[in-house]
């Protein structure tokens, strides 16, 4: 059985059966195996990490598209900030970014990590993007499964769009 | 027992001390002098045929809005329950505007620890004899009490801490993959930072935009067509090709 007809490739990658080997632009391949594995830190924060937990259980299964959650940000590729992030909380959540190692992704889940939400006060930060630079913006109060999965696959379709994100000397 | 006969009770016992009792679709409220409102609790709690034992609620009022007129400004309400007993109870002790404070009920129900913080934290009545009155919902150094009615909702100033995060963020997102373009940097106290310890990106710009002279002006407008927060690769590759 050739595995071509198994594995799905990317556009521009090429798998030579016998061989055993790939062949394209680095680009490609790092991208490839970046899309197919976000491993998320999960920052749940409020009712949105319900949400969160829910898109985790076995009905919408994010495995399949080899999301897995982690608990460690030093294991995770990418950030879910879910729920209200007040004043008080927005130094632990820098921290927590700054823990994890490149490349990092942050999508920020629900109207409040958006833009604060109906918190228009003054304890609340009006979208965590005063804090970490956002990917991936899931709008929804809290968003459903569904909506943070198309998050999912909107950040894995950035993902495959980068070029030269594997080397700092550009 | 009902609560109208609770309240009676309380106040044939401590007649000095009630103010007024106050009923509202079935629910009596005593209101209370503050001095003496340890001993009332701690009676309440003993006295065999009360045996108010569990706390079920502590939490301050601001009445300065109140269309009605109201006795004084602040109110410390205790929600009392008898768990044997099954009744309950309300007590409202009335505290001045000025340096409102009444005695900490700690030494009845520990309990009441943290929601004698958080009516501290949230009206500024203070609690004597708390064995740690400090904020507990808000950071220690934050300015104002927020449910006191003249607070705005917006506060008056910004949070200490929020500031010197956000300028702390400005300078970690130099060390970043994508560290953002060099017109942020221009700013008093990153620009001190860097001639330390000199900046990447600023040299990869200014070699890609050409020579020395006229890197100044291509600089600006590369930055200006870089997309704010995360870059992407494409405009990597534009800036190598100009």
């Amino acid at each position: 059985m050739s595995s071509d007809k198994v594995v799905h490739l990317p556009e521009g990658l090429r798998l030579f059966p016998g061989a055993g080997a790939l062949l394209g632009p680095l680009d490609k391949l790092v991208n490839w195996g970046r899309a197919g594995s976000i491993w998320p830190v999960t920052f749940g924060l409020a009712c949105c990490a319900i949400e969160m937990m829910d898109t985790g259980a076995s009905t919408n299964d994010q495995d399949r598209f080899g999301i897995l959650f982690r608990a460690s940000p030093r294991q995770a590729d990418c950030m879910v900030v879910a729920g209200t992030l007040t004043k008080k909380m927005a130094p632990a959540l820098r921290r927590v970014y700054d823990q994890m190692p490149e490349p990092r992704y942050v999508m920020a889940m629900g109207s409040c990590a958006c833009s604060g939400g109906v918190f228009d006060t003054y304890a609340v930060t009006q979208g965590v993007d005063q804090i970490v630079p956002v990917d991936v913006y899931v709008p929804g109060c809290p968003p459903r499964p569904e909506a943070l999965l198309e998050g999912f696959l909107k950040l894995k379709e950035k993902i495959m769009a980068e070029e030269f994100r594997w080397s700092s000397v550009r | 027992m009902e609560q109208r006969a609770i309240a009676d009770t309380l106040k044939t016992q401590f007649s000095e001390e009630v103010v007024d009792i106050v009923e509202y679709q079935g629910q009596v409220g005593v209101l209370l002098r503050p001095d003496q409102i340890v001993p009332i609790l701690r009676w309440l709690r003993d006295s065999a045929d009360l045996r108010m034992d569990h706390l079920r609620a502590l939490c301050g009022v601001d009445n300065s809005k109140r269309k009605t007129s109201y006795p004084e400004r602040f109110e410390v309400v205790y929600q009392l329950y008898s768990t044997e007993l099954r009744h309950e109870i309300r007590l409202r002790v009335l505290l001045p505007e000025k340096d409102p404070h009444v005695d900490s009920v700690v030494s009845l129900w520990s309990g009441a620890n943290w929601l004698e913080r958080e009516v501290f934290d949230m009206f500024g009545i203070r609690f004597n004899q708390h064995p740690n009155l400090k904020r507990v919902l808000l950071p220690d150094d934050w300015e104002g009490h927020p449910l006191r009615k003249e607070y705005p909702l917006k506060g008056r100033k910004e949070w200490q801490g929020l500031v010197e995060l956000k300028e702390r963020i400005q300078e970690l997102d130099q060390h970043g993959f994508y560290p953002p373009p060099p017109v942020e940097a221009k700013k008093g106290g990153t620009a001190k930072k860097g001639a330390k310890n000199p900046v990447e990106p600023q040299k990869t710009v200014a070699q890609a935009a050409g020579p020395a002279s006229a890197g100044k002006e291509k600089t600006a407008t590369v930055a200006a067509a870089l997309p704010a927060g995360v870059n992407t690769g494409k405009t990597l590759r534009e800036r190598d090709q100009a």
